[in-house]
């Protein structure tokens, strides 16, 4: 028992070099940095960047991501690739750790020179990486909806941002005459800056919040959640729950005897992917706000579908960010096209007015914003699994990242 | 009036939670003085063992009452077999066996991921469980938890008559109390350990067959709740069932009333401060045990 201290010590130590020995890495990364990284366009190809979590608890979404990214670009080189050029796609693995993704971002613009970059799902990784990408002048095309009141030169953003998701998801809460809500979160930054926005809406629109409440990102104890919801006796609930506390939420939810006809739940972070592993007995007849489902008419989505399970099977649903992923591919080439050069500068000031004929219908990009117009959709959960829209905006919202057209919003951002 | 009740209700199926997962450390830790950090590994592996039979067996209802036994053999199994390749060695060297055991933890998560997949999974909970029993229309206690509490329950009372009516109950108690005594008096001590630690780790494989019933099943979902369960028997009072017991509930019905007028990380740090000050007024726990091996 004496010898405790000298055994703590011992076990330290190699610890201790590894701490130090990682510190002297940031430093040298840190020095080489200093001026911006030019894409290498000179051969037969151009890379590009794919930016994902193939590994940790962020893999389940982010593989999908990756997957439909790659789809896009096999089907690009197939009809002849961008400018000429043939795309050169390199993966790398953000490990759904947000330093990582800072290091790989380095990594495929200063090593591999690509000419842009695909990915990221999680905002933690979005803000980890936006330094880099301003630093280095380089573009990352970001797929996924989040919380807003962002706006870097450096970045597209192919997903929705607050007014094209959140606000529609409101909207339509309101004219259904559920004019009192409850929203339940995961505590990190996208919920409760989302709540925020409700909050400030709910106010101007004559809408009552009964309650709020953050479970930690993971938690799956809900029963006193479940029943501080039940009490409130809301016409609805408003859910930004992230990841699987939703499988223990929803369970909770049935097990104390609410239901979709009840009180509804309108998610924003469930799509056909996470409906499949939720199991669709807790969720059926919930609603869902997104800009596509898999069940959106037309035939440029039909094309995505049928692609997409071919390559990666039939029992793979598509869902928003996947869809959102592929369309930010030929978005970017679009614009290169226009620009007519790979220059990060000149596919920026082209980018203004580039429509592509998406699954979700045309999509334009808001040069200003660098986000895109997205058409807002209210789904239902089916007993299929699949989710079919109830409701949409009928065109394009323009995006408002900092919701400064609307004028309950001012002070948020 | 309604809502004090229904959060009695989740404040004992949380503490039925508790007790579940404490149990089995309540043996090893609490009996034997075993630091295992790999028990919610074990707690993971029960889970995971209702994910696999539900594969065999479609019936969601049959799945899960098989589950029982099985995850309680697999679990205790993997438990012996770390007992006999491991902690066997290590009995007098804690703080060793506390970092060999973080090491198996951290092996069989990855483990879990290599053969299940990084995602979490789920499995389907009979239709019996999914309902609930309506007493008012405002107070209804869900099947699934008070099958928790039955199941928890039910283990408790099992255990105790074995630690106090079998022969085996006996010569664990005779090995905690003096271990040297007990060998000079012919009981086998090396195996009243393998036995003690099969039965500890395969409770903790019959928390797991629970928890599939509240939440999703991941390779992390062991290190969620080790925390908890330590917390338990150290404020129980080491080696102490009644004590386990008593704290379990107590923690549970303290985090769900305060959480309800709060939020889950206040009712969280006030069950921290809560234990921490209860520990400066009793640093032995609830319950102490006198004998010779932990003094």
């Amino acid at each position: 028992m004496l010898d405790f201290r000298g055994r703590w010590k011992a076990a330290l130590l190699p610890l201790a070099a590894v701490v130090a020995l990682s510190a002297c890495g940031s430093k040298t990364g840190e020095n080489e940095s200093s001026t911006g990284a030019v894409a290498d366009t000179s051969g037969d190809t151009v890379k590009v960047g794919l930016l994902n979590s193939l590994s940790g608890t962020m893999a389940i979404s982010e593989v999908t991501v990756r997957d439909s990214i790659r789809l896009a670009v096999d089907e690009i080189n197939a009809a002849g690739g961008v400018l000429g050029k043939k795309i050169e796609p390199i993966s790398e693995d953000g490990a759904s750790d947000w330093p990582t993704f800072a290091e790989k971002a380095e990594k495929l613009i200063r090593e591999d020179k690509v000419a842009a970059v695909f990915g990221c799902w999680t905002s933690a990784s979005r803000k980890a990486v936006k330094p880099v990408f301003e630093e280095n002048k380089a573009l990352l095309f970001y797929p996924v909806q989040y919380e807003g009141l962002e706006q870097s030169p450096y970045i597209f953003y192919t997903g929705a941002t607050t007014n094209q998701q959140i606000v529609p998801g409101l909207d339509y809460l309101k004219a259904q005459g559920k004019t009192s809500v409850y929203l339940v979160g995961s505590d990190y930054v996208f919920p409760r800056t989302a709540n925020k926005i409700i909050k400030a809406y709910a106010q101007a629109n004559g809408m009552t919040v009964l309650g709020e409440d953050y479970a930690p990102l993971g938690s799956t104890e809900f029963g006193t959640i479940v029943n501080k919801v039940k009490a409130s006796k809301a016409s609805a609930v408003f859910n930004t729950l992230n990841g699987d506390s939703n499988v223990a939420f929803f369970k909770e939810y049935k097990s104390a005897g609410l239901t979709a006809a009840s009180m509804p739940v309108v998610s924003v972070s469930i799509a056909e992917e996470e409906v499949k592993s939720i199991g669709t007995q807790y969720l059926d007849g919930q609603l869902t706000a997104w800009n596509y489902y898999q069940t959106t008419p037309g035939a440029a989505n039909e094309k995505f579908v049928k692609a997409y399970k071919a390559k990666y099977g039939q029992d793979k649903p598509t869902s928003d960010p996947m869809e959102a992923a592929y369309v930010s591919v030929y978005l970017w080439k679009a614009m290169v096209e226009k620009a007519q050069s790979f220059d990060v500068a000149a596919v920026r000031s082209a980018s203004d007015g580039v429509t592509f004929e998406a699954p979700e219908g045309l999509v334009t990009i808001d040069g200003a914003t660098q986000h895109i117009y997205k058409t807002a959709r209210i789904g239902k959960v089916g007993s299929d699994g699949l989710i079919t829209e109830v409701w949409n905006s009928g065109q394009p919202v323009k995006p408002d990242p900092y919701l400064k057209g609307y004028p309950w919003a001012t002070g948020l951002s | 009036m309604t809502v004090i009740v229904s959060q009695l209700f989740t404040g004992v199926s949380i503490g039925a939670v508790l007790l579940l997962i404490a149990l089995g450390l309540s043996l090893t830790f609490g009996q034997m003085g075993v630091i295992n950090m790999a028990h919610g590994e074990f707690i993971m592996a029960g889970a995971y063992t209702v994910f696999v039979l539900q594969k065999v067996i479609t019936d969601a209802g049959w799945s899960l009452l098989v589950a029982l036994p099985v995850a309680f053999a697999v679990a205790g199994l993997m438990g012996v077999l770390l007992e006999y390749l491991l902690i066997r060695r290590l009995y007098a060297r804690p703080l060793d066996t506390l970092l060999v055991t973080w090491g198996v933890s951290l092996i069989l998560q990855q483990l879990a991921r290599d053969i299940f997949g990084a995602p979490n999974v789920q499995t389907r909970a009979p239709d019996s469980l999914t309902g609930n029993i309506k007493i008012t229309d405002d107070l209804v206690l869900s099947n699934n938890r008070l099958f928790i509490l039955t199941l928890a329950l039910l283990a408790v009372l099992a255990l105790t008559l074995t630690l106090r009516y079998t022969s085996l109950g006996r010569r664990m108690r005779a090995v905690v109390q003096n271990r040297d005594l007990a060998a000079v008096s012919g009981i086998p001590t090396g195996r009243v350990d393998r036995l003690t630690f099969f039965i500890g780790s395969g409770l903790a494989g019959v928390a797991g067959v629970a928890l599939t019933l509240l939440g999703p099943i991941g390779p992390t979902m062991g290190t969620n709740v080790i925390i908890d369960a330590f917390l338990v028997v150290v404020a129980g009072g080491i080696g102490h069932l009644k004590g386990s017991v008593i704290v379990a509930f107590a923690l549970g019905t303290l985090q769900s009333l305060v959480e309800y007028s709060t939020t889950v990380s206040v009712a969280k740090v006030g069950v921290f401060v809560a234990i921490v000050a209860f520990l400066q007024w009793r640093p032995q726990g609830l319950f102490t045990l006198r004998t010779r091996s932990l003094a």
